[in-house]
Formats: C-alpha cells, sequence, structure tokens
C-alpha cells in the first residue's frame, strides 16, 4: 500500500475515533437529566469501580509516598533540612501523584473492565438490541459508567493522597529520622497554609481525578461501543482503552497544573 | 407491510446488496433464505434502521425508514420485534428483567402489569419457570425463546427473526417454529424470518424468498417453492436440504 494513503487512513481513524468520544461525552453529559431512572446503575457501577481498584489504589499510593519520602529525604538530608520532609511529600501526593496513580490504576482495572464488558456487548449484538428496543445504549450504560467514575475518582484519590502521605511518614520516621510530629505539621500546614476552606493544592488535584474520572469512562465505553469482529476485537478494545486513557491522563493533567500554576 | 426497493449496500470492499426488493405483506411471515454472506441479517438490519442503504428505499407501511431521524426510528422500532441469532439477552439481569426492558424503559404501565404482561408471554414461550435466571446460565434455545419473549412483549406489529433455529436440536427447531406460526395467527404479527432451514421455512413460512448475489433470485409461495424445479429452490428446499 502507498505509505502516504496508508498514513492518510491512519490519521483520519484517529481524528473519527476521536471525534466519537467526544460525541459520546456530549451525549451523556445532554442525558443527565434522566440520571435518576439509572440510579441502579449508577450505584452498582461505583461500587464495583471502588472495589475493584481499592486494593491497589492502597498499596500503590502506600508505596509511591514511600519511594517519594525515601527520594526526596536522601537529598534534604544533605543539607540537614529533613523537617520539610512532610510538606513535600504532601504536595506531590495531593498535586500529582494522588490523581495520577488513581487514574492508571482505575485505567488499568475499571477501564479495561468497562471496555471488555461493551466490547463484548457490542459483538454479541447486544448494543444492537438496545437499540432495536429503542434503548438509547449511551443513556442506558454509557452515563452511568461516566458519574461513577467521576465520582469515585476523586474519592480513591483522596484516599490515595491520605495513604500515600503516610507511607511517606513511616520512611520519614524509619528511615530518616524525622519524628512523626514535624513531618504531620508540616504536611497539614503546606495543606492549608492558604486559610480557604479547600486549598488549591487540595482543590486542584481533586478537580484533575474528575477529569481524569470522565476521561477514563468516556474513553473506555467509545472503545468498547467501537469493537468489532469477536474475541479479538474485545481485546483490541480493551488495549485501545487503557492505552489512551494513560496517554489522556498524562497530557490532561500536564494541562490542568499549566493552567492553574503558571496561567491562573 | 415492508417494501424494499432496490436497495443496494456496501460494507467494507464488498457490495453485500445489489438491487434487492422485496416486499412483506400484513400478516404474513415471509421466509428470506440463501447461502450464508448473501445478506440476509443485513436485509434485516435495514428495515428496522440500524444500517440505511446507500441506494434504493425501505418503507414499513409506508415511512420511509432511512429518512427517518432518531425520534421517528424509536417510534417505528417500539412498534417492533426484533428476534436475534443468540437472543442478544442482556447478561446481568435475569431472564424476566430481560424481558421486561422495554416494558419499563417505555410502557406507562404499573409494576403489577408489567409482571402480568412478562409472565404470559414468558408462558407462551415455555420460559416460565426460567424466569428468574440468568443468560449465562440457560441453554441456547431457553436465551431464543427468552429472546422472542422479549420481541413479543411490546406487543409489535411486525418480528424480525435473524435464524431463530441456530444452533438447536429438531425438538426445539420444531417448539420455535410452531411458536413463530403461533404468534402470526393469534396475535396477527407480521414475521420477516431469515434463516437456512428448509423446517423453518416450511414450518411457519407463507411465502419465501431465496437471496442469490445479493438481490431476490427466487420468491414465491412455500407449496411453490417446494414444488420449483429452480437451482435455488432445490439447494434450499430439495431433499437433503436442512
Amino acid at each position: 500500500m502507498n505509505p502516504l494513503a496508508a498514513t492518510t487512513r491512519l490519521v483520519r481513524a484517529q481524528i473519527d475515533n476521536a471525534g466519537f468520544v467526544v460525541r459520546l461525552l456530549l451525549r451523556a453529559t445532554l442525558a443527565l437529566p434522566r440520571l435518576p431512572r439509572r440510579l441502579r446503575f449508577l450505584l452498582d457501577n461505583a461500587f464495583n469501580a471502588g472495589v475493584r481498584a481499592l486494593p491497589v489504589t492502597v498499596i500503590v499510593a502506600a508505596f509511591a509516598g514511600a519511594i517519594l519520602a525515601m527520594q526526596t529525604g536522601i537529598e534534604l538530608r544533605r543539607f540537614g533540612d529533613t523537617a520539610v520532609l512532610g510538606t513535600i511529600t504532601a504536595l506531590s501526593m495531593c498535586r500529582e501523584m494522588g490523581p495520577f496513580i488513581t487514574g492508571v490504576i482505575l485505567a488499568a482495572t475499571v477501564g479495561s473492565a468497562i471496555a471488555a464488558e461493551l466490547g463484548t456487548m457490542k459483538v454479541s449484538d447486544e448494543i444492537d438490541a438496545l437499540e432495536v428496543m429503542s434503548i438509547d445504549p449511551v443513556n442506558y450504560l454509557v452515563l452511568p459508567r461516566v458519574v461513577a467514575l467521576a465520582v469515585m475518582c476523586p474519592t480513591l484519590t483522596v484516599l490515595s493522597n491520605v495513604v500515600g502521605i503516610y507511607g511517606g511518614s513511616v520512611i520519614a520516621e524509619q528511615n530518616l529520622g524525622v519524628s512523626p510530629d514535624i513531618y504531620w505539621v508540616s504536611a497539614v500546614e503546606a495543606l492549608t497554609s492558604s486559610g480557604t476552606l479547600l486549598p488549591k493544592e487540595v482543590y486542584v488535584g481533586l478537580l484533575k481525578s474528575f477529569v481524569f474520572g470522565v476521561t477514563i469512562a468516556t474513553v473506555s465505553c467509545a472503545a468498547g461501543l467501537r469493537a468489532r469482529g469477536g474475541a479479538l476485537g474485545v481485546g483490541l478494545a480493551v488495549q485501545t482503552a487503557v492505552r489512551n486513557s494513560v496517554i489522556l491522563i498524562i497530557v490532561l493533567g500536564f494541562v490542568i497544573t499549566w493552567f492553574f500554576y503558571f496561567l491562573a | 407491510m415492508i417494501e424494499i426497493e432496490n436497495v443496494h449496500k456496501r460494507l467494507g470492499d464488498r457490495e453485500v446488496l445489489r438491487g434487492l426488493s422485496l416486499n412483506v405483506p400484513k400478516g404474513v411471515n415471509f421466509v428470506l433464505m440463501g447461502p450464508s454472506g448473501t445478506g440476509k441479517s443485513v436485509t434485516l438490519k435495514h428495515v428496522i434502521g440500524i444500517f440505511r442503504p446507500d441506494a434504493g428505499g425501505v418503507r414499513v407501511d409506508g415511512q420511509d425508514v432511512p429518512a427517518m431521524d432518531r425520534d421517528e426510528l424509536m417510534n417505528l422500532r417500539k412498534r417492533m420485534g426484533y428476534l436475534f441469532q443468540n437472543g442478544a439477552l442482556i447478561n446481568w439481569l435475569t431472564v424476566e428483567d430481560n424481558v421486561a426492558l422495554p416494558l419499563r424503559e417505555h410502557a406507562k404501565l404499573a409494576s403489577s402489569e408489567i409482571d402480568e404482561r412478562v409472565h404470559q408471554v414468558l408462558k407462551l414461550v415455555g420460559m416460565d419457570h426460567a424466569a428468574k435466571q440468568s443468560p449465562p446460565d440457560i441453554s441456547g434455545g431457553m436465551k431464543l425463546r427468552a429472546g422472542l419473549a422479549r420481541a413479543l412483549v411490546t406487543r409489535p406489529e411486525y418480528v424480525l427473526y435473524d435464524e431463530p433455529n441456530a444452533g438447536l436440536d429438531p425438538i426445539i427447531s420444531t417448539q420455535i417454529h410452531e411458536l413463530i406460526a403461533e404468534v402470526r395467527d393469534t396475535l396477527s404479527v407480521t414475521g420477516l424470518i431469515v434463516t437456512h432451514s428448509r423446517a423453518c421455512a416450511t414450518q411457519c413460512g407463507d411465502r419465501i424468498g431465496i437471496l442469490e448475489d445479493g438481490r431476490l433470485g427466487l420468491e414465491g409461495s412455500v407449496d411453490e417453492i417446494v414444488a420449483s424445479d429452480h437451482p435455488l429452490a432445490r439447494a434450499f428446499m430439495g431433499e437433503g436440504a436442512d
């Protein structure tokens, strides 16, 4: 095949895919008034997301916080300034690490499951069955999943932040000789220094995790709804969902940080 | 009445339908036969508006299906039932919840009325005993019967059957064929049935059309097709067919 034609076809397919994801998000947003009818599915999906992601989130967040404290502490010890370890760990977890870790874990556990579930429904005609019953698949399948992840991603992020900071405190005390009092006081001061009810460090992180939740759900639903060709197609849908979710988590994370800390 | 007129449809690199025309009068079970890949299921998906033709027309009761917007399509679909090859039941719902789904979504009925209708139709297809079971726990034949119950629960004017006996043993197949004929006779439902099966065509069909190269190669009443010497008729309806 002509390389130019192949490239054009690939770019066109990517634009088409991006357009589908955006349309899906718009349709899900427009369907929000019908959410009360989907309350049971919403709760089921939120519960499933929490149960699937909770153990991994706790383990990864604890070790991420510990590693962060360890690496930073090694350098700070050279300058005799380990008292700010709590500040650095708390800010890093709340601004970046917490939302990022939670987003990636949700993409790998829940996003992949969503893509597999909807992909299987697609290749076994269940999506067409909904269509012929005049049931909008966006309203019935996509909306509860998007809202569930939009709620669960920030919730798990809060947990991830707390566990990560705690993981850092263990290393600070055991390996770097920082007393828990100094560590926790500096951590809390760093997060409440603005004096507002919800400090910027916290709300920017939560906004990120909300955006990540919506993105993971929409991208994963889109991949599932576009699955074709049996088991192979479902496998490809899962791969696409996780890959695109992780890429978007990193890109959107950068954009939000840039906006709030450099532009706004 | 379902009218399909000179429909062309290309899927990928292949032109599946090449000028298909057929009419299904009201109250009739029209059986559409033909080799695999000749566009039988594609034809059904045009009638219910999942596919739009590249050229040609599809009308149901005079309404132009490809020209319909989303709301019009939804209204049309509420008057139709569709039986998929494998039943296409929603996996996480029980059989009775699957059957009740279109009523819960659209019909303004009390919960007790919905339950009554669901069990009525499950009884009709012989599935009342399995109402509380989930699709992964029931056999292929039971899935098909539950799918048929779901297609009938809204009391549709038209039902489209996609391979209603695919993968079933002869006893269950015969039960399904009798059900399809019963639905036509008792509920005055018009049926468009896609099948390879001679038994299905003769037991529940009124008219038969056989596809060849993306268009109707042969059409007639069941008796005419059974008696015909046309090679297509012999291939699908002759001795040794099925």
